[in-house]
């Protein structure tokens, strides 16, 4: 089905089991060491090791792999020498690896090992002796302001974006607001490492891969190796963690693919924990420039964001942190423009809600300040800015409850109480402040199918190449199949992460579960019709429910109806909902910090987040999605920073130990989700909207600006270290 | 990982007559070591495995003080009741550091052998002289957000990251050792790390072969002990400063001081003159102050780093301004 026309009425409003609290399906797998990722399976496969540059430009001047083939078990050792020849395109299209002596980025590989253990590949990985021509590079950001360029990105947004006339509208205001933010370089540090095994069946290669999304991946793949799609099969049914970082295709499984060509025999690799840092993506750092024009009353005239973000040379992908400016708020006069620096560095790309995540701590921010010179309430201000349509496309929202959000966050959190000047309020040693933040990411739909199929023991099977990263896709979906079969959810069997399964959109910019969940849906709805059809009822009144379908006068059990198995195809396409209605979840975050009064740290004391994005599918992992991104702005506030020494175009602290992601200890227990009753009629069929990346838009800036409530810092580098704290702190009595 | 031999250790001599020669080194919890040597940081061509010497008791000596063998595991030793209650600042700098697992498996003398965090000293691609003497610190103009304001010389300004050793400092632990021939020997802690002036590869007192087997506390001291850890986030994360505190004062009026500080030097710091200047001088501002500039002579960042001054002082006050308003 396309999404052309509202919803209305239809089988999951009954909510039996969509949307209840219910554990992960695969909860008691993961738990018990069941689900197998793809490290762990085949045990008598080969074990690769990447041997990456340890420059960031220039040119291979010689290197020496005879010592590294000769040592214990190695099997293998690949270069640009030996390798064969790949196909290109920018990196989400192909991912050559190997490909000659120039080096262009730090980390990019330049070696491989393989050998009969992990051991003896990553000891003979050492002894792989590489000389190298070094070449001067572009490398910090901040520094190449002025090769800065308008991105062509084909896909997604366009660069800029204008309405009105800014610059008379901005300097003619009685209120302005100019400041400057940035935002660092960030990795996505999942769980799960990235990890490949590749094997070989003849022509046909058979990866199993951590993938975001398959079809997409499978896609990259067979370009890369030049050999027909069909002839690709990714496996990836349990993944730990993506963020982004395993949306493309990464250089294990292009290495292990080749070398397990070359070898034939079965390959895997898995980066270790320093390699990620620089052989896979990051996020860029921002350089953001906010003007907010208004009159006395807090009306915005004119709202402008530019925006500077870093990506490899030959890529378009720039950090989107302005795409939220242009439809959160109200306002007759607009300018965003994103300008992207090339620079000779791994690749920039998608980190968990990439734009918004550090859009909105900039945007949100400034709001503050907007709010404190006009002497209103936080709340207040945004409210007087609530545009009746969306200000940029002039069409109207598919649903929009950012009000609600605040009001209802405010009556819980207790805002009314707040002291609204900085460092009155004292626990102890802590300086006490509240802040909070509007949020808001956009609402994407994707094309996606699905299979399922009813079988006499009355036990329905759901087929889809789409992937679950950790974020609960197999028990929504589950639930869903269950809703509309009338089966209880232990009645459905979901298979996932095979591209020998129906194609699906994968995990990725908050699209998952609505467009994964559509396409069953549609599925689950042509069985339905089926199975009326042979009940000898009409499919739009019969009531499914109990293993049974039923009218007023009859009931027949399914296993009656489906023969010796009854399957049926289901597809969502976007429609003409995605161009005439501006679509996005919303959300309003509260945080309470306590900053140390002699030593400038901060420590987060309780949070609350509340969301409106539609139909909650299941509230339990719904709400874990909500607070797992809570957690990430709160490191991207306070902790996350990926430093690059501009001497050798390199991240210094890649590494778990110094670069800092929030730990359990820096979460306290009051950090609490809800979501607002919403269905949206626009959106999908299951009047759902994506919340994988809600909860982290706004979060990180309610947290900046709690700090500046409790202590008067106006931070606006993040992330917000003790370092940049220390000089605001009152005097030591 | 280099391919190593491995051995176990059946006795203290053992051990020792068994690392008496270069590329030998002892694995207690392997905690440290192993990440290194993963890395090629370390490339040891034998290993000697000593858990299974007698080294992991706590037992009170005839002076009254402790005596921690040196592979008593971290978790033990902050959970011991005579540490608990007579050395509380030992406990508390143990439950600063890393994590509970890691301190499962830590011991007293890894701990205190544990090496530099500095970034660069990770990464075998980088010069760095405590790595490759003569190869360059990488450091220096580099980032060094972690690294050292006192003691640090050109050739490396690296810091030791043991909240355990600054605690030890502070109670003026000494450190028993036996070499191969069977020779004891014990080394105060202010003598036990040394600082790198152009050898920064050289960082114990230790000799060849010869094998840590404990760390005896002296009788506490009088006084109210306090450590303070400032890190980045609330916790497993290395202290960018931290102090141990023992002091003796009585309504304002400090009988002595002892403060030993973490984060700040290649080894745990302590100054005479600022300890002095505590003793019998009246808590306040003045008093504080006059010993943070003391405790900072001589201190100096090299960018990243420069905050730490203004944090040693800061702390240093709260500290004191705990302790002595009690
Ligand atoms: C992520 C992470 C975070 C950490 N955070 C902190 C922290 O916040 N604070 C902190 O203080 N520490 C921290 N640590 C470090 C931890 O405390 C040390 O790794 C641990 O104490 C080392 O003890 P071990 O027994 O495992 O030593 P090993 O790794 O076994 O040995 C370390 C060194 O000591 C030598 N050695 C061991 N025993 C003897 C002996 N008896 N005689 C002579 N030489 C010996 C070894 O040869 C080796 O060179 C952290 C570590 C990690 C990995
Ligand atoms: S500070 Fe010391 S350990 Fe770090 S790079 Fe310099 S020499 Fe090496």
């Amino acid at each position: 089905m396309d999404m052309d026309a509202p919803v209305g009425a239809n089988a999951l409003d009954a909510e039996k089991v969509v949307g209840k609290s219910l554990d992960r399906v695969d909860g008691r797998l993961k738990v018990t060491g069941g689900a197998r990722y793809a490290y762990e399976m085949q045990q008598d496969a080969l074990y690769g090791f990447v041997v990456e540059a340890s420059i960031a430009k220039g040119e291979i001047a010689s290197i020496e792999t005879l010592a590294a083939e000769r040592a214990p078990g190695v099997k293998l050792v690949l270069t640009y020498r030996n390798s064969p020849k790949q196909g290109t395109g920018n990196h989400r299209e192909a991912h050559p690896v190997l490909t000659g002596p120039v080096v262009s980025r730090y980390g990019e590989p330049v070696a491989f090992v393989v050998a009969e253990t992990f051991e003896q590949a990553r000891a003979a990985a050492f002894l792989v002796n590489v000389r190298y021509d070094r070449d001067g590079g572009h490398y910090a950001l901040p520094q190449h302001l002025d090769q800065a360029r308008v991105p062509h990105q084909t896909d997604g947004a366009p660069a800029d974006s204008e309405v009105g006339n800014f610059s008379d509208a901005y300097a003619g205001a009685p209120v302005q607001i100019d400041v400057s933010y940035s935002t660092p370089l960030q990795s996505h540090a999942m769980m799960e490492p990235h990890a490949t095994l590749a094997m070989w069946d003849d022509d046909k290669l058979i990866l199993h891969t951590a993938n975001q999304m398959l079809n997409q991946g499978q896609q990259a793949i067979a370009r890369t190796l030049n050999i027909p799609i069909g002839n690709v099969r990714l496996v990836s049914p349990f993944i730990g963690g993506g963020f982004g970082g395993k949306l493309w295709v990464n250089a294990d499984a292009i290495l292990a693919a080749i070398a397990s060509r070359y070898l034939k025999r079965p390959v895997k690799v898995a980066l270790t924990r320093q390699q990620i840092f620089h052989v896979t993506t990051h996020r860029s750092d921002t350089i953001q420039r906010i003007r907010l024009g208004t009159d006395r009353d807090g009306r915005i005239v004119a709202i402008g964001h530019d925006v500077f973000s870093g990506n490899f040379p030959s890529e378009q992908v720039y950090e989107a942190a302005a795409l939220q400016t242009r439809s959160l708020y109200a306002g007759p006069n607009r300018l965003t423009r994103h300008r992207l620096v090339p620079l000779d560095i791994p690749v920039a790309s998608s980190m968990r809600a990439p734009g918004e995540a550090v859009g909105l701590l900039a945007l949100e921010c400034a709001m503050d300040e907007l709010a404190e010179r006009l002497k209103l309430d936080p709340i207040e201000l945004r409210i007087r800015n609530e545009p009746a349509e969306d200000p940029e496309k002039h069409i109207p929202y598919s649903s929009r409850n950012l009000v609600a959000c605040m009001q209802e966050g405010a009556r819980r959190f207790g805002w009314d109480k707040r002291n609204s000047i900085p460092g009155q309020v004292r626990d102890g040693h802590w300086l006490v402040g509240t802040g909070m933040s509007a949020g808001t990411r956009g609402n994407p739909l994707r094309y996606s199918r699905a299979n399922v199929r009813l079988d006499p023991d009355g036990l329905a099977t759901v087929k889809m190449a789409m992937t679950d990263i950790g974020t609960g896709t197999y028990t929504i979906l589950a639930q869903i199949a269950a809703e509309m079969l009338g089966l209880p959810i232990e009645r459905v069997r979901v298979d996932l992460g095979d591209t020998i399964f129906p194609e699906a959109a994968g995990s990725g910019g908050s699209f998952g579960a609505a467009s994964s969940g559509s396409a069953l849906f549609d599925a689950c709805q042509a069985l339905r019709e089926k199975l009326a059809v042979r009940a000898g009822m009409d499919p739009n009144t019969a009531r499914f429910g109990d293993g049974h379908i039923a009218t007023a006068e009859r009931s027949v059990s399914l296993t009656e109806l489906v023969g010796s198995g009854i399957e049926a195809e289901g597809e969502i396409s976007p429609g003409r909902n995605n161009q005439d209605f501006s679509q996005q979840s919303y959300g309003a975050h509260f945080a309470e910090v306590g900053v140390d009064r002699d030593t400038g740290e901060v420590r987060l004391r309780r949070m609350l987040g509340v969301f409106a994005a539609g139909r909650v599918l299941n509230a339990k992992t719904a709400r874990s999605q909500a607070i797992g991104g809570m957690v990430f702005g709160v490191g991207a506030a306070l902790h996350e920073d990926l430093v690059l020494d501009p001497r050798f175009g390199y991240f210094v602290n890649h590494d778990l130990a110094e670069y800092h992601v929030p730990v359990h200890a820096d979460i306290p227990p009051g950090v609490e989700a809800i979501f607002l009753p919403e269905l949206d009629e626009r959106s999908n069929p299951l009047k759902s909207k994506g919340i994988g990346e809600l909860g982290i838009c706004g979060a990180g800036a309610a947290i900046a600006n709690a700090i500046y409530n409790a202590c008067g810092a106006r931070i606006r580098s993040y992330p917000i270290t003790l370092d940049k704290i220390l000089t605001h702190l009152p005097t030591q009595a | 990982m280099k391919a190593f031999s491995y051995g176990r250790a059946q006795s203290v001599t053992d051990a020792a007559i068994a690392a008496n020669k270069p590329g030998v080194k002892f694995i207690a919890g392997g905690t440290n070591l192993l990440d290194l040597m993963k890395l090629q940081v370390e490339t040891p061509s034998t290993l000697v495995d000593i858990n299974r010497l007698p080294l992991g008791k706590i037992e009170e000596t005839s002076e009254g003080g402790l005596r921690i063998g040196a592979l008593v595991r971290n978790t033990d030793l902050a959970a011991d009741p005579r540490v608990r209650q007579h050395y509380g600042v030992l406990s508390r700098a143990l439950l600063a550091g890393a994590s509970a697992q890691l301190r499962n498996k830590a011991t007293t003398a890894g701990n205190l052998l544990q090496r530099t965090r500095c970034y660069y000293f990770y990464d075998v691609t980088k010069p760095c002289n405590k790595r490759v003497p003569g190869s360059g610190c990488s450091a220096l103009a580099g980032f060094n957000r972690i690294h050292a304001i006192l003691g640090g010389s050109e050739a490396c300004i690296a810091t030791h990251p043991s909240d355990m050793a600054v605690a030890m400092r502070a109670l003026d632990a000494k450190v028993e050792t036996i070499d191969h021939e069977g020779r004891a020997r014990t080394i105060p802690i202010a003598d036990f790390h040394r600082l790198p002036g152009r050898t920064p590869q050289i960082e114990s007192a230790l000799g060849t072969g010869e094998i840590v087997t404990a760390v005896t506390l002296p009788p506490p001291p009088p006084g109210t002990q306090v450590y303070r850890k400032v890190r980045d986030r609330a916790s497993y994360a290395f202290a960018l400063v931290s102090v141990a505190a023992i002091v003796d004062s009585v309504r304002g009026r400090i009988r002595s001081a002892r403060l030993a500080f973490g984060g700040l030097a290649p080894k745990p710091w302590r100054v005479t003159a600022a300890e002095q200047s505590l003793a019998n001088a009246v808590a306040g501002v003045n008093s504080f102050d006059a010993a943070a500039d003391a405790v900072l002579q001589g201190a100096h960042g090299v960018g990243s780093n420069d905050f730490k001054i203004p944090l040693t002082r800061r702390t240093l006050h709260a500290v004191l301004g705990e302790i002595t308003r009690i």
